[in-house]
């Protein structure tokens, strides 16, 4: 139980974030209105997601350094729940989009998706872990496997960052944040929205990270079943 | 990382290339063909925006079809061998070296046959210059990476793409970029700026590789 205790924070700060998400009094913003309402669990899941991939590298260039396979099932979880994360952060971001950007009347595509730079990068962050994962299942030998992924991860995080970083930049974006739309930093200004957004994207990350364990779990203990590794060191946790 | 050792597996990439020609041929039909099916489906382009983003995804197609077989090529005894001779590091180096090579003539001979069908706007040269070898520099070290990667894998073609075609982003539309600036004849003052970008990530990918490539060559 003693170490379990970020799991019932996760927990609590879970209903926090729904409870007042909705409940709680927000800024009056034109167009936005009540969506803002969405930064509560649209943009924590990009949070969550950066996290979780940022923790896959980690665990990418900790099996590069000791070969050991329990190091590349952790790479591989953190990257499929991260995945999970960017598809959810997606779905958000874009019936979000449907209700406020789509009724404006400059555009002239009232779809799904709006070729916009943020869009886009979130695309592309998903393109590569699919990629990554694609490679993964192409590759049958284990320790192979397990070797090309890492070396790719890496490869393709660093350059992933190297997008997020540049690309906004070259062009103007709608999202918020960008090319004099209010962004998230003004409203992050707003007190009340701070008290649940900062608690929000915790919560969102740790039950990411509570997702993973449990799917690291499930793989470490299919592997113990047939003998790929070793697991005495962790059996005693 | 020798520097000998790199000139000797140059001049050893470019005597393989050198026995088996019709590769470069096939590669040179490759752009003809392309740029002739854009001539024939486009007829002329107004457009800066279009002309450089055309100009580059042919240059990104014909770049996977140069350097995925950089890898793929070798049969298994061969880079064995290879590998007790030299240095994984000069490996890399001396492929990334050979691709950049490689890719500034294709792109070179690419321009030329681009702008006889479909004509030349760019107004200033020497940026568009700059811009196609830093360009073709960026294409060359990340495609050998990524065959370096995809050749351990099966079904490795269709995988090149999947792998490299994502990650390549920001340096293409950084080169669309700086091809319509060329075109538009913006002050340098201007370009300068994503022009070290580019270069900028040029240096990520070869360091990139650098550093990741011997984990990946032992089986």
């Amino acid at each position: 139980m003693k170490k379990n205790w970020w799991k019932i924070v996760c927990v609590v700060l879970l209903f926090y974030t729904v409870i007042a998400g909705f409940m709680m009094d927000v800024p009056r913003k034109p167009i936005l209105n009540e969506t803002i309402r969405n930064q509560y669990f649209h943009v924590c899941m990009w949070f969550g997601m950066l996290a979780l991939m940022s923790i896959s590298l980690y665990y990418s260039l900790r099996f590069l350094k000791t070969s050991n396979i329990a190091d590349d099932v952790y790479a591989s979880q953190s990257a499929n729940v991260a995945i999970l994360y960017g598809v959810l952060g997606l779905i958000t971001g874009s019936i979000w989009a449907k209700y406020t950007w789509s009724e404006w009347p400059t555009f002239s595509l009232k779809g799904w998706w709006i070729n916009d730079v943020k869009l886009n990068g979130a695309a592309i962050c998903m393109l590569i872990y699919f990629a990554y994962t694609l490679l993964r299942n192409s590759l049958d030998d284990d320790t192979k496997r397990a070797k090309v992924s890492a070396v790719y991860n890496v490869f393709a995080y660093v350059l992933m960052i190297v997008f997020l970083l540049i690309v906004p930049r070259l062009t103007d974006s709608l999202h918020p944040g960008n090319g004099g739309n209010p962004g998230f930093a003004k409203y992050d200004l707003d007190n009340k929205m701070r008290m649940v957004f900062w608690p929000a994207v915790l919560a969102w990350i740790l039950l990411g990270l509570w997702i993973a364990s449990i799917a690291i779990r499930v793989k470490l203990l299919n592997a113990k079943k047939l003998n790929l590794i070793d697991l005495s060191p962790l059996d005693q946790e | 990382m020798v520097i000998a050792e790199v000139k000797a597996l140059i001049k050893k990439e470019i005597k393989t290339e050198w026995q088996q020609r019709y590769a470069f041929g096939g590669m040179l039909l490759y752009i003809a063909s392309t740029v002739f099916v854009c001539k024939l489906s486009f007829n002329t382009i107004d457009s800066p925006l279009t002309w450089s983003a055309l100009f580059w995804i042919i240059m990104l197609f014909a770049a996977v079809n140069a350097v995925t077989k950089s890898f793929l090529a070798e049969n298994a005894g061969r880079t064995l061998y290879l590998y007790t001779l030299a240095s994984a590091q000069s490996i890399i180096v001396a492929k990334i070296i050979y691709n950049s090579l490689l890719m500034l003539l294709l792109s070179v001979i690419c321009f030329g046959v681009y702008a006889l069908l479909l004509g030349n706007p760019v107004t200033n040269s020497w940026l568009f210059f700059a811009t196609v070898i830093v360009g073709n520099l960026g294409f060359a070290s990340l495609l050998t990476m990524v065959s370096a990667i995809a050749a351990k894998a099966a079904n490795n073609f269709s995988l090149m793409a999947i792998l490299s075609f994502p990650i390549m982003l920001p340096l293409i539309l950084t080169l669309i970029k700086l091809t319509k600036f060329a075109i538009d004849g913006i002050a340098l003052s201007v370009c300068i700026k994503y022009l070290l970008t580019a270069f900028c990530i040029n240096i990520i990918i070869v360091v990139l590789a650098y550093m990741l490539f011997p984990y990946l060559w032992r089986d």
